[in-house]
């Protein structure tokens, strides 16, 4: 015996984030770290659990071992639930037509037995690629008001950023006319934000039309929802105003965490009211020794600060010891910087070690001439990188890089 | 199989006079420590550490926030189908009622003791702040033959803790030849509450004690039958905070900030579980200054905090000068503020510009809620 639920989640937790180089080389891009404390995925579940939805599939696919250690069971986010709750969804095997994840449909198509157990109304589908705040039950009322097939949350963006997003048209009761996925003439200013509500006997129909379609790709954007428009289906654009950061290079993944440190950014991540959850690490308080000098900074637990910390991010478990600087960076948790090391505009990911003396990343104004080639420097998870050793701007570290020996004056 | 052979028993309450204003309104376990622990969680971290996890908490009065803190003991990995935790309030059966003495209690509780399996029980307070290693304690005790052993430290006893503290004399083999209480000496070796003994044995003593209107174990069991029991001293060398009163509250507090008792306390492979509030890491302003402290999750920082604890989601606002001081979870120290050598208990307001002076040995202790 299954409850009935009015809704239910599915979020797509499979992409691989190629964008994001070095840090997803080993973890799917959902469980990248973020703002200190989170993973990406903390965002979407926890907006799913504040708006009341309590059960949520969560599909997996690439690299899925540190994303499922870290949802468990998921009670994190108070979704172990006697009915329902969270459910890690990978690809299966069955009797005939075994596949990957082809596509965001095709996975909610292999998954229709898992929804059809809560027999829902409405479906939220969700990326785990974003961070954002929102409330998904103001968007349910919005699409029953509506009486819509599909409501789609949008955002207004810079005219001359709209050719980067799947881009909607719409009439003057925000019915959407028109979707063009990354158009280069772009009609409008309201983007895809990735958050779908379809009604799910609506949604069930053309996931089954779709796959038996050879030509599709089984994708949303691409698919699903052009065959409804052209269907005449009610879809519906949802305007959200508020913050909203894709977070799929290492450009924007930097600036997202820099904007915590922002005043002007609206993104408050300590309002008690919409609260985001994450697996909380058994560390101690963090310790500020005699020597730490930290301004404008985030730091997380278990931390030992003896060095200079300004407008930069720290994980659980960072050390930065004296004479140590870091300076509009991020630094994942577990890593170690040493003695006299300077990091500069920089990603430094989880268990790296920054040895003695090494030079990391390097400030845009000190690019001299060379200003196309100034960028974020990245270190990979589990990276050591020996004594003196200078790694430039834009540098992507993916092996141990050896100790540089110095030179006697 | 899984291991269930100890089981152990925690007093939640013992010694909650001693504590002035801290224990007030919560039991001596729940007493917030170490910036984001409350006393109760270095004690049930160390018995989960050690492979228990049958564990019962015995409360007597003020245990709402020690019940709220617990709640299903998820956090400690006591949440069990088998065993975890189990909080024993008084009157757990007809015609008991609020218990004077450690027997009394355990006689409230007779039933719970039973129904446990295995053959031993740790019996401990929550007023010392150390990794235990009860397995060791328990290889000692069958190594030794004994029917209960008893945990001290040779250690000096300040001038508050002179007439609360039980000194042990033991043999040169380790058995307990005297139980001195409230001697005056200014050191020795102290008992510490906590009693490693053979479940029968513990069943028959308290039955013992019930017919006999014993209330006392120090007193009935250690000193009375010193002589017809093998009662061993087993000694702890690591770092413990042995906390009777505020000032040694204050004092231990402060030693948390030395790297070698962080070292001890916080060893990565016995890590020390506490309730998860899902706090927000700390924010550094710009004209924030941070010297030697322990700060924990949640906190703004933008004035100055020097030598002090900052607990979970404490506010520092511009231009205050925190120093020597303990801030608990959820106070607010306004713009300009000052405060040296204060304990500011969960909650407090200190009003823009306010100064709080206290001394070293003798803080200012600012009670829960107030508005300054």
């Amino acid at each position: 015996m299954i409850f009935k639920k009015e809704w239910i989640a599915m979020l797509l937790a499979g992409g691989q984030g190629s964008r994001l180089h070095a840090l997803t080389r080993s973890v799917a891009k959902p469980a990248v770290p973020y703002g200190g404390k989170y993973r990406i995925i903390d965002f979407p579940l926890s907006n799913c659990v504040n708006s009341g939805i309590d059960t949520v599939g969560v599909l997996t696919q690439y690299q899925p071992l540190v994303l499922n250690e870290y949802l468990g069971s998921g009670q994190p986010w108070d979704l172990d639930r006697v009915h329902g709750g969270l459910y890690v969804l990978p690809p299966y095997q069955k009797s005939s037509n075994s596949d990957w994840y082809t596509g965001t449909a095709n996975a909610i198509y292999q998954n229709i037995n898992f929804i059809e157990r809560y027999d829902p109304e409405y479906v939220v589908i969700l990326s785990g690629d974003h961070i954002y705040k929102m409330d998904y039950a103001k968007m349910l009322e919005f699409h029953k008001a509506k009486e819509a097939d599909c409501t789609i949350a949008v955002l207004e963006v810079p005219k001359e950023e709209a050719s980067r997003f799947g881009i909607m048209a719409t009439d003057e009761n925000d019915r959407i006319y028109e979707f063009a996925e990354k158009p280069k003439e772009p009609k409008s200013n309201m983007a895809s934000m990735g958050i779908y509500i379809f009604s799910w006997d609506k949604l069930r129909q053309y996931l089954i039309a779709d796959e038996e379609n050879p030509n599709s790709e089984n994708d949303f954007g691409k698919n699903i929802i052009p065959t409804m428009l052209n269907d005449g289906q009610k879809l519906y654009a949802y305007r959200f105003e508020g913050y909203w950061k894709d977070v799929g290079t290492i450009d924007s993944l930097w600036e997202a965490n820099m904007d915590l440190l922002n005043k002007s950014v609206p993104m408050n991540l300590y309002d008690d009211s919409w609260k985001i959850y994450a697996r909380n690490p058994v560390l101690p308080p963090q310790y500020m020794a005699d020597t730490a000098c930290v301004r404008d900074a985030m730091i997380s637990e278990g931390c030992y600060v003896a060095g200079e910390v300004d407008f930069s991010i720290l994980f659980a478990g960072v050390t930065v010891e004296k004479g140590a600087v870091v300076h509009d960076s991020i630094v994942m948790p577990g890593s170690v910087i040493k003695a006299g090391a300077v990091v500069e505009y920089s990603i430094v990911a989880e268990n790296t070690v920054i040895e003695e003396n090494v030079v990391i990343g390097c400030r845009p104004e000190n690019m001299r001439d060379n200003l196309e080639g100034w960028g974020v420097t990245v270190i990979g998870a589990g990276v050591t990188v020996g004594k003196n050793a200078k790694i430039p701007a834009k540098a992507m570290i993916e092996q141990d890089v050896p100790e540089v020996l110095g030179h006697d004056e | 199989m899984m291991n269930r052979k100890i089981l152990g028993i925690v007093f939640s309450n013992m010694h909650d006079n001693t504590m002035g204003s801290l224990t007030m309104e919560r039991t001596m376990a729940s007493i917030p420590y170490g910036g984001r622990y409350r006393l109760i969680d270095f004690t049930l971290s160390s018995l989960v550490n050690s492979g228990i996890h049958d564990v019962g908490i015995i409360a007597k009065n003020n245990y709402q926030s020690l019940m709220d803190h617990l709640g299903s003991g998820k956090e400690w990995d006591l949440s069990r189908k088998n065993g975890g935790l189990c909080v024993l309030p008084p009157y757990s059966r007809s015609g008991s009622g609020v218990y004077k003495g450690r027997l009394e209690a355990l006689s409230g509780i007779l039933h719970y003791i039973k129904s446990f399996k295995g053959d031993y029980v740790v019996m401990t307070d929550c007023d010392t702040v150390a990794v235990v290693d009860y397995q060791k304690m328990l290889q000692f005790h069958e190594a030794k033959n004994a029917d209960i052993t008893v945990f001290y430290k040779s250690k000096d006893i300040t001038k508050e803790q002179r007439n609360n503290t039980t000194l042990l004399q033991m043999d040169e083999d380790g058995r307990v030849r005297d139980v001195l209480m409230d001697t005056g000496d200014k050191s020795g070796n102290a008992f510490l509450d906590k009693i490693l003994i053979r479940k029968d044995l513990l069943e028959r003593i308290v039955m013992d004690a019930a017919s006999h209107n014993k209330v006392s174990f120090t007193r009935e069991v250690l000193q009375n039958q010193k002589d017809t029991l093998r009662i061993f001293g087993y000694e702890f060398n690591g770092y413990l905070a042995d906390i009777k009163s505020v000032a040694a509250y204050y004092h231990c507090s402060m030693e948390l900030l030395n790297p070698t008792v962080r070292a001890e306390l916080f060893q990565p492979l016995r890590p020390v579980y506490t309730r998860v509030r899902d706090e927000v890491p700390v924010k550094y302003g710009i004209k924030a200054v941070a010297k030697n402290s322990m700060i924990a999750d949640g906190c703004v920082i933008q004035g100055t905090v020097e030598n002090s604890i900052i607990f979970r989601g404490v506010k520092i606002s511009k231009g205050a000068v925190v120093k020597n001081s303990i801030i608990m979870q959820g106070a607010i120290v306004g713009e300009n503020a000052n405060l040296d050598c204060v304990i500011l208990d969960r909650n407090v307001i200190l009003r823009d510009g306010r100064t709080l002076i206290g001394c070293e040995s003798y803080p200012i202790c600012i009670e829960k809620g107030a508005v300054i």
